[in-house]
């Protein structure tokens, strides 16, 4: 059966065709889903993609977080079902507080636009699952709050559970640990700054974005 | 019986946070001939209007919005004062 991934459009997201054309790519059935819906049909796992959900007003993610569908998102997510935020959709996650720490400006202050080189350091979640420890993605990154920050005590325990995902090999933007994404305990649950979407077919440069995705589809 | 008070909330980067606005302007002020300036920081301020019983009620009402919504615990500190509507 094909896997049917919901793709929530917030006001102001701006990848979310992106994901729905990779998802669809890769075997996959990509579905749009509206931020005011109430539930999430009969998908199998849910992408907040990238872009400036409610104009990124306040903060990244924090009207956002709010939005009606979140909890039904939240819900899913405690289940167990595969979530994966993308850039924006990461910080969502972590103002929803499914993920924890804080993406905050850029060290440099410059809005971050490039390929980046990418370290799976866990093969504990959703989107890595069928990789392994210490392969190398290349996979862009596009947003200006990257830098990942947490507390000590915070990233010790992504470090004891293995929650560090995806590494930047050259920390583009300040980064706690060179983070470029976590994941919950259990992995179902991951976000991640670069944007594998636009990574996904062999006319956008490379197709690693492909193998992260795949973990999504094979999960349903 | 509810009065209206007054309030502002300062949001600002947690102390050991690095803060690139601050620094970038730190940086920019000795060549504009300010000199000796230091610990710059970035925040931001919010201003509204809060109906309550009495200041007490108020400001548990801010800290809620604060904890809640306002401001994100894991980067930012709050400092919220408030007065009656004069």
């Amino acid at each position: 059966m094909t896997t049917k991934v919901g793709v929530v459009v917030f006001p102001g997201s701006n990848c979310e065709q992106d994901v729905v054309e990779a998802v669809d790519t890769i075997g996959g059935s990509g579905e749009l889903l509206w931020h005011k819906d109430s539930g999430l049909g009969d998908v199998d796992a849910v992408v907040l993609p990238g872009g400036f959900a409610h104009g990124d007003y306040l903060r990244t993610g924090a009207m956002a977080r709010f939005s009606p569908i979140m909890d039904a998102v939240e819900r899913f997510a405690r289940e167990g079902g595969p979530v994966v935020g993308i850039c924006n959709g990461f910080q969502i996650l972590t103002e929803a507080q499914l993920l924890p720490g804080a993406l905050y400006k850029n060290r440099g202050l410059k809005f971050l636009c490039q390929p980046t080189m990418l370290r799976v350091n866990s093969t504990g979640s959703i989107l890595t699952r069928d990789l392994s420890i210490g392969d190398e993605l290349n996979i862009p990154i596009n947003h200006f709050e990257g830098n990942f920050i947490c507390s000590e005590q915070v990233l010790a325990q992504l470090r004891d559970k293995d929650q560090i995902v995806l590494t930047y090999q050259d920390n583009p933007n300040g980064a706690t640990a060179d983070i470029a994404g976590i994941s919950n305990e259990n992995g179902n649950v991951v976000g991640l700054m670069p944007h594998p979407e636009r990574a996904a077919h062999p006319l956008l440069g490379s197709t690693d974005g492909a193998s992260l995705l795949r973990g999504l589809i094979s999960s349903g | 019986m509810s009065t209206a008070f007054d309030v502002a909330v300062e949001v600002s980067l947690r102390d050991g946070i690095a803060d690139p606005e601050g620094l970038t302007i730190e940086r920019a002020l000795p060549a504009l001939g300010f000199g000796g300036v230091s610990g710059v920081r970035v925040g931001k301020s919010l201003r509204f209007v809060v109906e309550a019983s009495n200041e007490a009620d108020a400001l548990q009402q801010v800290e809620a919005m604060c904890e809640r919504f306002l401001a994100n615990p894991v980067i930012e500190d709050v400092d919220i004062s408030l007065s009656p509507v004069s």
